[in-house]
């Protein structure tokens, strides 16, 4: 039996300079790659594959499958993209890692590139946080610097370059096929599938696309063997993940444990739930993950239990709301960030979102029509499967189980707005509650 | 104001960085705003240049993200976050309170010039909820009055530091780095602080830790099968798409669930679209 907390992608998040070079030579950093590059690439997709890694960044396919889909036979060159655009709500464990130890993401990014045959690579993070920037374009020229990217890298023969890639601002370039319109210099609005990035990815070449922490976990796999890796996590979700708890709890912040650990155990371990407070609703990975209550507080938070509660691990983004919240004005505001981020493309969405903000105000300030609760589920019945990508569907998805679980809380919007039920000053985590937020935010 | 040589240069040389220029053109807006405060019309005019293509097609891609700013910008962007997780932990009264003590309203700037005043969406720090950024970077569990003296130090010239990052420069200085220049800052700041912490300081006083690499008798690259049914995954973990996508947790992620169309299988038919 592993222990309750098991830090492997944040154990040196306590060491001093821990973003640099030498700090990360000190742990070992950079042997996994020399033992990678002495293997064939396929025989490093093996191990991926026998490792059970499986995606970080939501879905939870196994990321060594993926890379076997990439077709060595295609002439094109290959492409490794990794994905550190981290926006989806509540999500804030990649931000962190990248700011505290970069070169591990680089040098998984380089040992994945080896693996699928790629002499190009990218890191394709969000334009908003200038420290993380700064740390990983700095440790990308230290690597080069110390020739563990270029040209015949430490002597193996094989190239491998990589480009730290800023964004500009769109929740929307998550998407892995709008990252990769980003990527190309245009509007980041996702792509028709088939074909598919592995087939037709970056500059209509195969491309894998794997998530920060997917890639990160890397190196310790090829240190530590696939049997290490798999000792950790559930009989279907393998290995360690990080928990990012947030909201009305004494001590939120990133928990790396094997996949499997509950929501009260890592509540529990930082002291519980705030002073006088109890558990109202969760996100288990993020806002376009189903909401979830107390009634699921012992379910282990791994993929299969998760999705068959009928939500999704995602990326294990635990949101944590209390009783003086109002589910209301929480799915408004969530609601509002889906309509902001809509890329436009597709009709469901853009036009759907409009609407469902239209009729979450309403019930928000209190001037509910009658109908209005079926209007908002007729709205997400449109929109769900019928939308271009997975914005349109996440967007939904608070919607939907905000009603099943609190459907009473929506019929009290016909009448009373949500600010008297539920006073805003009594959810924020500042002191002073007769502190009072004038009508209407923004 | 007309952008400079050495701009010009700076400019194409991203786009070297790139195996089709063309992918340079998000980090090049950033270095045109670093110039010129703002996307400008020149700004637009130069890149399409460069890169070949029309204005019209950089004007696209100039207003479809959020960070691109069409007007100009002060000195300092405050960025409040007041999506849901932080609005509710008190991101929207910092917001309001920011708005009456500068006087703006939302993407405004002070009137001395010194402080565009923006909300904006999750930036990815959570668990440090309620969220503040100046320039891009992060102040961590903001007050009202935290938040107020932040702003008021920015009018001042005063310095200000992040509460994890470096001393703040200018909105345009940081507009450089993330178009793709270092500015020699990133070794101020921590590895890690506070909230990120939290499981980190509690597995180590508890003694807890990953089973040691050392532990696993197997090791990498030799090829040997975890799972007893020999065929590569381990026993539970799927071992064809199939499989795979029965167990990967979302509809959603097409291009890894839409089996029938599997990337694997649709190299002939990519080109019917």
């Amino acid at each position: 039996m592993t222990d309750l907390l098991t830090p492997v992608l944040t154990a040196d998040w306590g060491t001093d300079r821990a973003w640099t070079l030498e700090e990360y030579r000190k742990t070992g950093g950079y042997d996994a790659l020399d033992k990678a590059l002495k293997m064939a690439p396929a025989d490093v997709v093996e191990l991926v594959k026998e490792s059970g890694l499986r995606g970080r960044g939501g879905a939870g396919f196994p990321t060594g499958m993926k890379w076997g889909f990439i077709p060595q036979d295609n002439p094109k060159p290959k492409y490794l993209v990794v994905n550190a655009d981290e926006s989806e709500p509540g999500t804030c464990k990649d931000i962190p890692f990248m700011m505290a130890t970069p070169h591990t993401l680089i040098e998984g990014a380089i040992i994945a590139a080896h693996a699928i045959n790629a002499q190009q690579a990218f890191i394709y993070v969000r334009g908003e946080v200038l420290h993380v920037i700064r740390r990983l374009r700095a440790a990308c020229r230290e690597a080069y610097e110390a020739g563990y990217l270029g040209q015949d890298i430490l002597g193996s023969g094989i190239d491998i370059d990589l480009v730290i890639h800023a964004g500009a601002g769109a929740y929307i370039c998550g998407e892995e096929t709008a990252l990769l319109d980003s990527l190309e210099g245009r509007r980041g609005q996702p792509r028709l599938r088939p074909p598919f990035p592995a087939v037709e990815g970056l500059y209509a070449s195969p491309t894998v696309i794997n998530n920060v922490e997917s890639i990160a976990s890397v190196p310790a796999i090829v240190r530590g063997g696939h049997e290490w890796f798999a000792s950790m996590g559930t009989e279907k979700s393998k290995g360690f993940v990080i928990y990012s708890l947030s909201g009305h709890v004494k001590r939120p912040g990133q928990y790396e444990a094997p996949l499997g650990i509950t929501l009260r155990q890592l509540i529990d371990l930082g002291g519980g739930m705030r002073e006088g407070s109890e558990l109202k609703f969760w996100t288990p990975g993020g806002s376009s993950t189903p909401l979830l209550t107390a009634e699921h507080l012992d379910m282990p938070l791994d993929y299969e239990s998760v999705g068959a509660a009928g939500s999704m691990l995602g990326t294990r983004a635990l949101q944590v709301f209390d009783q003086t919240t109002s589910v209301v004005r929480c799915v408004l505001r969530w609601t509002e960030f889906y309509k902001h981020e809509s890329c436009g493309k597709c009709t469901p969405c853009r036009e759907g979102t409009w609407w469902l903000v239209q009729t979450l105000q309403r019930l928000d300030q209190g001037q509910g029509k009658d109908g209005d609760i079926e209007l908002l589920l007729d709205l997400c019945d449109n929109i769900l499967g019928r939308s271009f990508c997975a914005l349109g569907d996440g967007a939904t998805s608070p919607i939907t189980s905000a009603i099943q679980h609190f459907r009473d809380e929506f019929e009290a919007g016909m009448h009373t707005p949500s600010s008297e039920l539920f006073p805003p000053a009594a959810s924020m985590l500042f002191g002073d509650r007769s502190l009072s937020l004038s009508k209407g935010s923004s | 104001m007309t952008l400079s040589d050495t701009t010009k240069a700076e400019l194409v040389e991203l786009g070297s960085r790139y195996p089709q220029a063309r992918s340079a053109l998000l980090p090049m807006l950033h270095l045109v705003q670093s110039v010129e405060g703002n996307v400008t019309n020149e700004g637009i005019e130069v890149c399409a240049d460069i890169l070949g293509i029309t204005a019209a097609e950089v004007s696209g891609v100039a207003t479809f993200y959020t960070m691109y700013k069409r007007r100009p910008m002060g000195r300092h962007h405050v960025g409040v976050c007041t999506n849901t997780l932080c609005a509710v932990m008190g991101g929207d009264l910092i917001f309001e309170r920011l708005k009456q003590h500068l006087d703006v309203g939302n993407d405004e700037t002070t009137d001395d010039g010194a402080v565009t005043l923006e909300h904006i969406e999750c930036n990815a720090a959570c668990d440090f909820a309620p969220v503040m950024t100046v320039n891009w970077e992060f102040f961590d569990q903001q007050t009202p009055e935290s938040a107020i003296e932040v702003v008021d130090k920015l009018r001042a010239g005063e310095t200000v530091q992040a509460t994890r990052g470096a001393t703040i420069t200018s909105w345009r200085e940081a507009e450089r780095v993330i178009a793709g220049f270092e500015d020699g800052l990133v070794d101020e700041g921590p590895t890690a602080a506070g909230a990120s912490l939290a499981g980190f300081e509690i597995a180590h006083e508890r003694g807890w830790a990953a089973p040691s690499y050392e532990a696993s008798t197997s090791s990498a690259g030799e090829g040997g099968s975890a799972g007893t049914d020999g065929t590569g995954a381990p026993d539970g973990v799927a071992d064809t798409k199939q499989e795979a996508a029965a167990q990967a947790d979302t509809s959603r992620a097409e291009t890894e669930t839409a089996i029938d169309d599997s990337p694997a299988d649709t190299a002939e038919e990519g080109n019917d679209d």
